[in-house]
């Protein structure tokens, strides 16, 4: 492809060879840690669910009895495959006998290792073949009904209710939605546990549970018949569960997780050290999955600059974009985030958006990006943010954008109303079908004030990116360089949950998942 | 501008001639888009006080609800002589002023604690008062000579944010809230009144909030100092905060 920006692709490949020394350096921390939620990841995809008498998840039960009697550095899986394997009774069964104190996993006398072994790569195999089953669903879906255009149409729903939600994702799919998200409850990335069964009344949105994401999904699979395009659910898979919720969603056939440790780190203050190794075995799932996730880095400019601090954008996306890798998650599936942020004040305001937004898809041009609508300076005034939209909506197309997330006219009054959502989709669909082909047409003045913004904007992002690979990520984050927030490695929530593996520990589906040849 | 004299006690919507009434308004109704669903949309707006409802748009939903919009001439009036408001009776002045205002009134640097509590992790008002940057090119309060602003970010526990503010001493504690689901900011509020009652320390501090929903009389009500809504800056709470502190000091 050639470039209409002049970019230097000699400092792409310098920005990417940094990244990926940073995230292999992350790796390596990585490598040697489980968490609670990894744990309890892996009780999940054995099968088992449920919650005890007041109300605590299984996993949690079972992952916690194995910590408290000191044995968890091993894996969960050698303790529940030991009980197996004495036993004979299923996952399940072993979950409620610890939950009804009837066992103690750690108590259960030794068995013979290959036997214990071979009972657990028995059990993954299921569950990765189930897995693997719900992703041929969604292709074969695709393949017979068809899927909608890109830029597709992201839309969020946020009833609290989620009957209400499901009712509210069908009306945005016939208006012409591809992407519906259900707004999580705002607290619920600090749970460090995932509630169990629907949500009826939730606040600022419904909780990620497994029963949601069944109810949702279900809604969606029947309107897309209705419709004729398979319409995409969108969930979060971040917060202190990022693989619960991974696991979760691959089992319910989610197609697109937010999913950001940097995120969780920066504006929900998740200790760093907990989430990326959270995020690992997130990745690998998503990526097995097939579902596509989304990057955060458009949440940089609602705290930070969006003209001053775009080259931070550019530069965690080059580092996302390694940790993905990293993780066996393909371009394809890269959501990478970004945002029209700027001041519309800003004198060719639009000339710079269009710069970012062009260079973004030269840079990543395989990946559906992420391309987040203004939020921070839209006001009251809706008609003026019907015109902010319109041009927000100009640029995707323009660009070749792969997931369009609305924006809504009402931003900062109130979560969407039913017309609030057509009225954005028709805005959309009017301007993407209005310049469908203008990307093809119009090239950039050399040296013109939009080539000059993107070259020094990566510019910028190689050099910050390579002063990260010199002081580390950690390091870095602690200076406050993404975002403009600073964080500390043994601060914010969750640190407790970090696990240092000893020389037996076993967590069957990394190799499972990471092997199979998509 | 008008051509008209002003009947200041009969107020009503002007279009483009005085008097006329005319209003848009737009909503949706859980009915099919048919004559029938035009007819109930006008039938509506003139149980609104909207003379000849005229329905100028009509769209189906897709669930077989129907959006209209409308316009017709509102015949109800308000007397605008006798309204009297609530709200911060402060004049704003502007950063440089504040910062001369502290130095010469108040000789010592301010504390000013900034939160956005509970469950809430939606930042954007708090930051756009506190950080530096600021916002729309009015500089936030960490920028102000003789404040020190302490922004503590998102998903503050009340606990936390009282803990903090006897810890540095904070003359004025801001507290943002967007999230209003269920009227969840209000309990929010309220419990933080409780807790700095409980720790004897409420009428140490000016106690301000904020937010899409706020207005100075709900804060008041809350037992707030003050309370801003959307649009406001940081010199406007600057102001308001330093000429407090005089005024509390003089009492």
């Amino acid at each position: 492809m050639k470039s209409k920006l002049n970019l230097d692709f000699d400092l792409v490949k310098r920005a990417r060879g940094a990244s990926k020394k940073i995230a292999l350096d992350v790796q390596d921390f990585i490598d040697l840690h489980t968490t609670v939620t990894v744990e309890r990841t892996i009780v999940r995809l054995f099968g088992i669910d449920g919650v005890d008498e007041i109300g605590t998840p299984l996993p949690n039960v079972v992952v916690e009895h194995v910590k408290e009697n000191g044995g968890i550095e091993r894996g969960i899986a050698f303790w529940l495959g030991n009980a197996a394997v004495h036993t004979g009774k299923t996952p399940q069964e072993i979950a409620e006998a610890v939950a009804s104190a009837e066992l103690n996993l750690t108590r259960v006398p030794m068995q013979d290792k290959e036997a214990i072994k071979a009972r657990i790569d028995e059990w993954a195999e299921i569950s990765v073949e189930k897995i693997w089953e719900k992703r041929l669903e969604r292709e074969n879906t695709i393949e017979r009904i068809g899927e909608g255009e890109k830029p597709y149409l992201y839309v969020i729903v946020a009833t609290g209710n989620v009957y209400e939600d499901a009712i509210q994702a069908q009306a945005a799919a016939r208006q012409g939605a591809d992407i519906i998200a259900v707004i999580r409850s705002t607290a619920q990335s600090l749970l460090d546990y995932v509630p169990y069964g629907a949500t009826t009344e939730g606040f600022g949105g419904t909780y990620a549970t497994q029963e949601n994401f069944k109810i949702v999904r279900k809604a969606l699979d029947e309107v897309g018949e209705e419709v004729g395009r398979y319409i995409r659910l969108c969930n979060y898979c971040s917060g202190l569960c990022m693989p619960e919720i991974a696991a979760m969603g691959a089992i319910e056939r989610l197609d697109v997780m937010l999913n950001d440790a940097l995120y969780g780190i920066l504006f929900r203050d998740i200790n760093m050290q907990r989430t990326f190794v959270d995020q690992y075995f997130s990745r690998v799932i998503n990526g097995f999955a097939g579902i596509i996730i989304n990057t955060g880095e458009d949440n940089y400019l609602t705290t930070a600059d969006a003209v001053e601090e775009a080259h931070t954008v550019l530069a965690s996306q080059f580092i996302n974009e390694q940790f993905a890798l990293v993780a066996g998650l393909p371009e394809e599936q890269m959501g990478l985030g970004h945002a029209f942020e700027m001041n519309p004040k800003e004198e060719n305001g639009f000339l710079w958006e269009l710069a970012q937004a062009q260079m973004t898809r030269e840079i990543f041009y395989v990946s559906p990006l992420k391309y987040m609508p203004p939020t921070k300076f839209m006001t009251g005034d809706i008609f003026k943010g019907h015109v902010q939209n319109s041009l927000f909506n100009l640029i995707s197309i323009w660009t070749n954008q792969g997931i369009q997330l609305l924006g809504m006219l009402t931003e900062a009054i109130h979560t969407p109303h039913l017309h609030d959502r057509a009225l954005m989709i028709e805005n959309a669909k009017y301007v993407f079908n209005n310049c469908k082909d203008l990307g093809e047409e119009i090239e950039f003045k050399k040296a013109g004030i939009i080539q000059k913004r993107a070259q020094k904007v990566l510019e910028e992002a190689t050099k910050l990116i390579e002063e990260i690979e010199r002081n580390g990520m950690y390091n870095t984050i602690e200076q406050g360089k993404f975002g403009g927030v600073k964080r500390s490695r043994t601060g914010g929530k969750g640190l407790r949950g970090v696990i240092k593996k000893d020389d037996e520990y076993y967590n069957p589906f990394i190799d499972l998942m990471l092997r199979r040849d998509v | 501008m008008a051509a008209g004299k002003i009947d200041y006690t009969k107020i009503k919507p002007y279009g483009d001639t005085l008097n006329d009434g005319m209003t848009q308004i737009s909503f949706t109704l859980p009915i099919p888009c048919d004559e029938k669903g035009i007819e109930a949309a006008k039938q509506l707006a003139a149980k609104m006080g909207i003379e000849e409802p005229s329905v100028v748009h009509a769209k189906d939903l897709g669930v077989g609800y129907t959006y209209f919009i409308l316009y017709g001439k509102c015949k109800h009036t308000v007397n605008y002589e006798v309204i009297k408001v609530v709200k911060v009776e402060t004049d704003v002045m502007s950063r440089k002023e504040v910062e001369k205002f502290i130095e010469q009134n108040i000789k010592k640097e301010i504390v000013i604690l900034g939160a956005c509590t509970g469950s809430d992790a939606h930042t954007v008002g708090i930051d756009a008062i506190m950080n530096m940057k600021g916002y729309d090119g009015h500089y936030g309060l960490e920028r102000y000579k003789g404040v020190d602003a302490l922004n503590m970010g998102s998903q503050v526990e009340n606990e936390e944010l009282i803990a903090k503010a006897i810890e540095l001493k904070a003359d004025a504690i801001l507290v943002s809230q967007i999230v209003t689901q269920k009227d969840i900011h209000v309990n929010n509020l309220t419990n933080l009144v409780e807790l700095m009652e409980a720790e004897g320390i409420r009428d140490d501090i000016i106690l301000i909030c904020g937010g899409p929903r706020i207005n100075h009389e709900l804060a008041k009500e809350l037992g707030y100092d003050a309370g801003f809504g959307p649009g406001t800056y940081a010199e406007e709470v600057a102001s308001f905060v330093v000429n407090e502190i005089v005024a509390r000091k003089n009492k």
